[in-house]
């Protein structure tokens, strides 16, 4: 849903990450705040224009907004059905959701995830005199992000790893190598973060 | 130059080297033995990701034991499953992960990014998701990752096992070209022949440092 970034060279692509974030904000702030569809409508017209601009395979871009369209359609259809709020209401807020989808979608796809880090970091910093160490959440949040498609293909090598031993489904006999795999992948990681020169003490301030 | 003193280390009562003194001063040096002989854990001394539990290890003349991030500076390590060591989601900004962590200006992260890139034929991943690319195109990113740091020495540990035929013979390639001095961990005896020096661990100990013709052969010979 919320892909990687997809190289293209476009003005969309160009923009810098804190111009990207602040737009998204805005732009959900006006979807949220005018009545009915009218604000979904427009804001997901503004996310088709900048499809095109970002010179981005569109179909590709929308296929993907099929799944959450559908969580929202059920979770919306349901709302409908139980609390009596009218279609109407349900339509204008999978509209307004999978508009803000849509557009979320963009920033992710022309944004590369260095330059979101360096955002989250500068604005982590205020919250130092919390005693929140900007690099860190930084860090973290550029692993969270590489490491999801890597859980992913532990999983599978676990789950066909036991499918060939006769196991289809078993939570446990899933989750204990899978967790074994995880802390055996952290603790390399560890490991490769140092060797790669980071400084867990750097509290990401410049000198 | 590389030089261990007395050198023990134990993981709980587990002895896993055992009063290791060597000095390193050569190109290429294998390291080389079965399985739990100590291998792994030597390279990691190498550059003071493990500080041993007595005995000094010193990398140019810095102790590893007080000078950790020096040494790191010192000495690249690339490990043997390339996703551990591959940090950021795209090519280019992995490759540029050690030169942001140690506060380089963002165009000259650019400049010698571009450069190792274009050296290792990875350019045309540059804007990649990682996770896409093969085993022997990741190991190659790994290594590009280190090298960007332009390190005096690098440590290998086991960078062809998990390669296919091709693959392998691109990253020897590679390490054969390396200007810097490179430690490598192998079972790859083939790899090894050409390598100025060979040393082989038993159960935490060297039992034979040769040159790599003589080396080899009596390792296999004690294999039986």
């Amino acid at each position: 849903m919320l892909g990687l970034y997809l190289h293209r060279d476009s003005a969309v692509h160009r923009l810098g990450a804190g111009v990207k974030m602040g737009g998204l904000l805005a732009a959900t702030l006006v979807v949220l705040a005018l009545p009915g569809a009218l604000g979904a409508l427009a804001a997901g017209l503004l996310g088709l224009g900048l499809l095109v601009a970002a010179k981005l395979p569109v179909g590709r871009v929308l296929r993907e907004l099929r799944a959450p369209v559908v969580m929202l359609t059920l979770l919306f259809g349901c709302q409908a059905l139980l609390a009596g709020t009218g279609w109407a209401e349900t339509l204008a807020a999978v509209t307004r959701f999978a508009a803000l989808i849509l557009l979320a979608t963009l920033m992710t796809l022309t944004t590369k995830v260095a330059d979101m880090v360096d955002l989250f970091e500068r604005l982590f910093s205020a919250l130092r005199p919390l005693g929140v160490n900007p690099a860190k959440m930084a860090l973290m949040l550029a692993l969270t992000i590489r490491f999801i498609p890597l859980l992913a293909e532990q999983v599978r090598e676990v789950r066909m790893a036991q499918q060939a031993r006769g196991v289809e489904r078993n939570i446990a006999a899933l989750f204990v190598p899978l967790l074994v795999k995880i802390l055996r992948l952290a603790d390399d990681l560890t490991a490769a973060l140092d060797a790669r020169g980071y400084d867990p003490t750097d509290d990401g301030r410049h000198t | 130059m590389i030089e261990l003193r007395a050198v023990t280390h134990a993981y709980g009562d587990r002895a896993v080297l055992r009063d290791l003194s060597l000095s390193i001063r050569e190109r290429r040096v294998a390291i080389l033995g079965g399985n739990g002989s100590g291998k792994s854990t030597l390279a990691r001394m190498l550059n003071g990701l493990i500080v041993p539990s007595s005995g000094v290890v010193t990398v140019d003349g810095l102790d590893t034991r007080t000078d950790g991030r020096a040494v790191r500076q010192r000495v690249g390590f690339v490990f043997q499953n390339p996703d551990v060591q591959i940090v950021y989601p795209t090519v280019e900004e992995d490759v540029g992960f050690g030169l942001k962590a140690r506060k380089v200006a963002k165009d000259e992260i650019a400049r010698r990014v571009t450069t190792v890139l274009d050296r290792y034929n990875l350019t045309r991943y540059r804007h990649q998701p990682a996770h896409q690319m093969s085993g022997g195109e990741k190991q190659l990113l790994a290594i590009a990752g280190v090298l960007v740091l332009e390190p005096a020495h690098v440590v290998f540990d086991e960078p062809t096992t998990l390669l296919d035929l091709r693959n392998r013979r691109t990253v020897i390639q590679v390490i054969r070209e390396l200007p810097q001095k490179a430690v490598v961990v192998t079972h790859d005896l083939d790899m090894v022949m050409d390598f100025d020096r060979a040393l082989v661990l038993e159960e935490g100990r060297i039992v034979i440092d040769d040159v790599p013709a003589v080396a080899v052969p009596a390792y296999v010979a004690r294999l039986g």
